[in-house]
């Protein structure tokens, strides 16, 4: 296939409100989310033949969606699961699609509604806590193995012991998003953070703190994509896919392999930023996935914004703050924005090329960075995005 | 090698099923076991069924050495079961064995601040029930 930089654009966004509370299902989330988006690049629902979906934890959403929004006679459909990684991977997908001319225009979504009444976030993605074990499956709750939250410390907890990494450069990250979210409406946690506050805040499972967490949300976001071409006469400024990739290293567990300090986006990156014709200076903005803290550290590591052990230190002093070099999770990102997996990295995204991030906005938005990453960093779509056609 | 219990065995206990049933074997008899991959040596996850490194399935079982080092660990502060509860915060272990393979497990006998990354280990066994030991790591002697 013919080099796709620059074939497929982002012409519509639409977010629900996050919440932290229950307002409605996962499947009427994405179904306001979808109708939000398809106004907002001046489209109507007939002019839709694709569709997309990712559902998140608590797999509400299906292909039984088309369904719902009562869309006939469409020339893609999937749900499909890389996880976290999804929504980079439901635009390449898509971008694809449309260039082969299997459809035109199609919308990808993600919606979730993991809180319910009496529910904490915590049980939201709590994973095998209740049941019975059987057989080598049970080992883990008999050692009292639990949540999402302990296998991204254990991660973090082998970056510390092998480059000296701390906690001071965690919350650095925790602060830096809390200065960005201030001035995001959309977010859900506005008010000022400092480092005490950080450090103060409970261990959720050393070396996490509650502040080293993302959000759980309740929400759904959707992005319509097209040609370029058709792009050009939509009401909203295009936002051009210039390079796009994926990276899945494996997860051996064995001797050998330092996957919980090595991620997909090094491999990702060599194809989408081949795709783009950029460099990782060519980086305006970069929107990353932000489940934890360091997952934002080990990801600027591995796109080679710093070298590998170095990512501490290229945090701290608020490089990735307003007024820094290099402006990152723009919105407040996962951790004080909104967890809408890899829509809240693509979404800031769209906005910042766009130029509408209002108080927040970049001047110099021309190259932006977007990182989807799912499982236990064992997932990475990467997509490089423009409000140019081209680089050139 | 097996401890008696330091606690009622509250905690989730596995029950063994065909395929888990030489390694829970092993443990009550006080041997950590492994899978080992027929065609290619390699020492594997006691829950493989296809050899990571070659894809062949002709594994058979065999007793690790039971020394390892602290690949990483965590301690835990949320309280996700009951049993646990007056334990919290614990430590959870990933234990690499000096066969290759990690395991998940517990450290006991040092306290959770002492615990570094890369330290030397070594097995013992902690006893659920009357049928079931599990494997944990200590410090090596």
């Amino acid at each position: 296939m013919a080099n796709l930089s620059g074939k497929g654009a982002i012409v519509g966004l639409g977010m629900t409100e996050m919440t932290r509370e229950y307002t409605k299902s996962a499947a009427g989330l994405a179904a306001e989310a979808i109708r939000l988006a398809i106004d907002d690049a001046g489209l109507l629902k007939e002019d839709i033949d694709g569709l997309l979906i990712n559902a998140g934890v608590t797999q509400g959403i299906s292909t039984g969606l088309q369904r719902a929004l009562g869309m006939r006679d469409l020339r893609l459909v999937n749900h499909m699961n890389g996880q976290g990684s999804t929504a980079g991977q439901m635009v390449q997908f898509a971008t694809m699609a449309i260039e082969a001319e299997m459809a035109s225009t199609v919308v990808c979504v993600f919606a979730d509604s993991p809180l319910r009444p009496g529910m904490s976030a915590g049980a939201a993605y709590a994973g095998g806590a209740a049941g019975g074990p059987t057989g080598l499956r049970g080992l883990g709750s008999s050692y009292g193995f639990f949540g999402t939250n302990l296998s991204y410390a254990l991660a973090a907890r082998r970056h510390m012991g092998l480059y000296g990494t701390t906690n001071d450069h965690f919350g650095a990250i925790a602060v830096s998003n809390r200065k960005w979210a201030a001035m995001n409406p959309a977010a859900m946690q506005r008010g000022e953070m400092t480092i005490d506050d950080y450090h103060g805040s409970r261990w959720i499972v050393e070396p996490f703190h509650l502040l080293d967490c993302t959000l759980v949300t309740n929400g759904a976001v959707a992005v319509v994509v097209t040609s370029a071409k058709r792009a050009r006469d939509l009401k909203q400024p295009p936002v051009h896919v210039l390079g796009m990739g994926q990276g899945h290293p494996g997860n051996p567990q064995r001797a050998g392999f330092e996957n919980e300090v090595n991620t997909g986006a090094a491999l990702a990156k060599e194809t989408a930023f081949g795709m783009a014709g950029v460099t990782v200076d060519d980086i305006d903005i970069a929107e990353l996935y932000d489940c934890y803290t360091y997952t934002t550290l080990v990801t600027l590591e591995d796109y080679g914004f710093c070298e590998k052990g170095e990512g501490g230190d290229f945090v701290a002093d608020g490089r990735l703050e307003p007024g820094g070099a290099l402006p990152t999770n723009t919105g407040g990102g996962q951790l004080s924005g909104y967890y809408m997996w890899g829509m809240t990295p693509l979404s800031e995204a769209v906005i910042q090329a766009r130029g509408q991030g209002g108080e927040r906005q970049i001047d110099k938005h021309d190259t932006v960075l977007v990182s989807t990453q799912g499982g236990i960093l064992d997932h990475h779509a990467t997509l490089i995005l423009s409000p140019h056609a081209s680089n050139q | 090698m097996t401890e008696q219990p330091s606690e009622p065995a509250q905690k989730p206990v596995p029950a063994p099923d065909e395929e888990s049933q030489p390694f829970f074997d092993g443990a009550k008899r006080g041997a950590l076991m492994l899978r080992r991959c027929n065609a290619c040596s390699a020492s594997l996850h006691p829950a493989t069924e296809t050899c990571t490194e070659c894809l062949s399935d002709d594994l058979t079982w065999a007793e690790a050495s039971g020394r390892g080092t602290l690949h990483s660990f965590g301690l835990m502060h949320q309280n996700y079961h009951p049993a646990f509860t007056d334990k919290l915060p614990y430590n959870l272990a990933v234990v690499e064995l000096d066969e290759g393979p990690r395991f998940n497990s517990n450290v006991v006998g040092i306290e959770n601040d002492a615990l570094t990354v890369g330290m030397a280990l070594e097995v013992t066994f902690e006893q659920y029930s009357d049928e079931i030991s599990l494997p944990k790591f200590r410090p090596a002697s």
